[in-house]
Formats: structure tokens, sequence, C-alpha cells
């Protein structure tokens, strides 16, 4: 059934807060510069202090996963020109934030009230804290945003399907505009133990995804935040349109509880349905932002995945992983990586794989080794990248992003 | 009911306040919720805090008539002195 024409969805503004730092031009430049944010096999936001951008009450108010989210809400805002005023009626912007978990420290610090001094004990914040819809909830109360307002949580996939989802909520006419994104903030001992106790983890605390050495991911916090807008009412309103969300996949490997499909079959579909959507090929892109998570399993097959969709232009088009710098940060993956593709696409240049040195046999791709490289395109007028985000439980999502 | 206890159920309510984000020169006896900006979920965790100091439950048809920052106090005091 051929698709019918839909709205053109375009990004107005963006917003991080990552291990390198508060900001998207600072993840951009640093990540480019092959700065990388490690310390003791983790990757923290370690800079980041709630009360520097958030009153006491609104801080209090907030679990670590939902303060990312607030403060790259903030600068995403800005950056689309909505600091001062939404440019549309309320009721027709929404809200789709992902996350891995949600406010798991909150849910760890209470667990911990309850089991040393009681119910009584356990705060009235507890839940709202939390939940995992907590994020979008605090954007729409900050934002007044009063459209469709909710999370989404699909693990590892969960920032790439949030984009997905207000992109089509936007083609739908569910909303003119749509703050999306993801956050995450799971650094605490139970999230940790649980990881490692399934050697997801690195046990040498290295990211270094498609290398032949990886031996897990290191985990990351963070968010990141995209103003998605629907390109006609962007452009009307003279807004500078940082790029086009072109495409959006989504698929399950309907394999296991955890461990990808090593054929790559439900990612390379991922890619495919995206590249459809965005009624381009193979032969029109330019960059792949991998998923790349430095484990054995997901490496492989992404490579596998890679080959299948984009066929003879896999060994051509550059390909490199965001977790190199920043390691993995699970729900906000997809949305930290989409704005850094959106930045990479805007300077033509592919960021590096860092610490890649020594290849695995069959996984023959242009990782962009350690050093980042001039993006060469296909067309002048344009760069376009797939970004790639897969989920524990077999969650494929692809984003087919494009700047002038 | 010594002045040492009022004092100290003062203390409770006020520095309770401080903590979720009330401004210390707002925190007056005549003070309202609403002035101040302290919602039913603050109130919930002042009724926590004010228990396990002063072993005085404050609950939902309490809070009720409790809508000033002394309207508490004088509630926790009478309540403490019973």
């Amino acid at each position: 059934m051929p698709r019918r024409e839909l709205p053109d969805v375009v990004v107005t503004g963006i917003g991080a807060v990552t291990p390198l730092g508060v900001g998207a031009s600072t993840l951009h430049d640093r990540w480019t510069a092959g700065a990388s944010a490690f310390r003791d096999g983790e990757a923290p936001c370690a800079d980041f202090e709630p009360t520097d951008h958030l009153s006491m009450k609104e801080a209090r108010r907030a679990d670590r996963f939902t303060q990312f989210g607030v403060v790259a809400s903030d600068e995403a805002l800005r950056s689309a020109g909505w600091a001062d005023e939404l440019p549309y009626d309320p009721f027709r912007i929404g809200c789709v934030l992902g996350t891995g978990i949600g406010g798991i420290g909150t849910l760890e610090g209470n667990h911990d009230k309850l089991r040393d001094k009681g119910a009584r004990d356990v705060s009235p914040l507890a839940i709202p804290l939390m939940m995992s819809n907590a994020g979008s909830a605090a954007l729409s109360l900050r934002h007044g945003l009063k459209g469709p307002i909710f999370s989404v949580v699909s693990a590892c996939a969960a920032g790439g399907h949030a984009i997905g989802t207000a992109m089509r909520a936007i083609q739908c006419g569910d909303a003119q505009a749509v703050v999306t994104g993801g956050s995450e903030a799971a650094l605490t001992p139970l999230s940790r133990a649980s990881f490692a106790s399934m050697s997801a983890l690195s046990p040498t605390g290295v990211s270094r995804p498609f290398d032949n050495r990886r031996d897990g991911f290191v985990m990351g916090e963070g968010a990141a935040v995209l103003v998605l807008e629907d390109g006609e009412s962007a452009r009307a309103r003279g807004a500078t349109i940082l790029a086009t969300v072109r495409g959006y996949g989504a698929t399950g490997d309907a394999h296991h509880l955890t461990a990808p499909d090593s054929e790559g079959a439900g990612g390379a579909r991922a890619m495919m349905l995206a590249m459809a959507d965005a009624g381009l090929t193979a032969a029109d892109i330019d960059y792949v932002n991998a998923h790349g998570t430095s484990t054995q399993l997901n490496d492989r097959a992404e490579t596998a995945a890679l080959k299948i969709a984009l066929g003879d232009y896999a060994r051509k088009i550059p390909v490199s992983s965001t977790k190199s710098a920043i390691g993995h940060l699970l729900g906000a993956a997809g949305a930290v990586e989409a704005v850094a593709t959106v930045q990479a696409l805007r300077d033509r240049i592919s960021p590096p794989t860092l610490g890649y040195d020594e290849p695995e046999d069959g996984m023959d791709l242009d990782y962009v080794p350690n050093f980042a490289q001039p993006m060469t395109t296909a067309s002048d007028e344009r760069a376009v990248a797939l970004s790639n985000s897969f989920g524990f439980g077999g969650h494929n999502v692809t984003l087919c992003l494009e700047t002038a | 009911m010594s002045t040492t206890t009022t004092n100290e159920i003062e203390n409770t309510v006020i520095e309770s306040l401080k903590t979720f984000g009330a401004k210390a020169e707002d925190i007056t006896r005549d003070a309202t919720w609403e002035a101040i900006d302290v919602d039913s979920l603050d109130l919930a965790e002042l009724a926590q805090v004010v228990e396990d100091e002063h072993g005085v439950k404050m609950e939902g048809d309490d809070m009720k008539h409790i809508k000033t920052v002394g309207d508490a106090i004088d509630f926790i005091t009478e309540k403490k002195a019973a």
C-alpha cells in the first residue's frame, strides 16, 4: 500500500545534558574533538548541579532523570525561540519523553527507608518522582504544554521511539509541535548490580564499540530534548530549521529477552523502514550513528544489520558510536544520539568511534576510528544520517535525519 | 505547654517549609500555603516530619482547617498538649 503524503516534521530546538557537560554544543564539540567522559568505569554527569538550573523546590520535586530532562528542555526551547512564549495553542503542543527505567534512584532511596525505618518514613514524593512518566509530566508543567503528554518505555530504544512517536503525532495532526527526547539516571547500586549480574557491563570499564576487545557497555546518564514542529507551521513563524526528521522505522526481534537477533534482521528492517519512510535509499545515506554499545552481541549484530540494510553502500558509509565518548545512556541514548547526529550533519563531520584499534573478523565497516572525519555527502544540498537505537526486549528503532 | 515546646514546634514547621523551598522571609504566622507555594504533597511531608519529631498525627480532616503557617503551629501545639 503506498504511503499517503505526510507533513514534514522539522527540528527547531535541541538541548542536552551529557557526561561531557551541559549543552548540545558541548556534546558535539567535545565528542568530535575526541573527548570522553569516563571515570571509574562509568560516565556520570559529574559537573551537573541541579540547583544551578532549578529552584530548590523544582529540584526536590524531581528525580535526577527528570532534572536532566528539564534542563535539556530549557535549552531546547530557548534554541527554538520558545523561551518567552509558546508559538502555538498549548493544547496543540505535546511532550513525548523516553526513559529506560525512570526514577530508580528515588525507588532505591525509599526502599532503604522502608527497610530501615518502616512504611511511615516512605516519602509522599516517592511515586511522583519515580514514575517513568515523571519526565514528560515535569516538562508539561514547566513549559505549559497541554497537548498529548506521555512517556515511552522501551529500554535503550526509548529515546528513538519517543522521537518517532512525536514525529507521527505531528504528521497525524494530534499536535502541531512536540517536545521530545529521553532521559536516564541509573547510576545507582541496584541498577549497577543488576546490569553487572547479567554480564552486560564492561568488567574493564572501557567502552570501545566495534573493537575486537570490547567486553560490555559502560553506563552513562543524562538527557536530550528536541523541539519538533510541523514544517509548514515552523516556516510560517520564521523558525530556524535545524534538521528534518525524514523517517522512522521500528521493529521487534521476537528472538530473546535481552540478546539481539545475531542475524540483525530486525535492526536491518528498522533501517529499511526508516529509509522507505524518508523516500530515500542507501545511496542517499551519508552517515550512521550506530547503537554501538560495546557489547559483543550488539556490535556484531548491528554490523550484520547494516550490511543487510545498506547493501553495497555499507562499507562506504561512516558508522560511529556516541557511546565511545559518553557510555550508554539507556533510555536517553537515542535522543542524545539524535542531537549529536543533527549537529554532525550540520557541520558535515563524522564524529569518531573512540578507543577503536583492533578490528574483529567480519566487522569491516568504516567505524571512523578515533578521529573525526569530514563527511562526504551524496548530495550538495543536504546531509542525511540514520541513527539506530536497540533495546533489551528486542526493540529496534531507526531515525532518518537530514540537515540542509 | 511550655514555651520551649512551642518554639520547638515552630522550628520544626519553619525548617520543614524552608526545605520544601519556601523563602525564610516569607514564612510568617499569617502566611497562607498558597502564598508560600506549599501544596498537598508538601503538607504530606510536613505531617511525616511532625509525627516523627513530636508524635502528633496530622491527618485528612485536620488538614482542611489548617490554611496558614500559624494554623499548623497552633494545631500541633494543641494536640501535643492534649
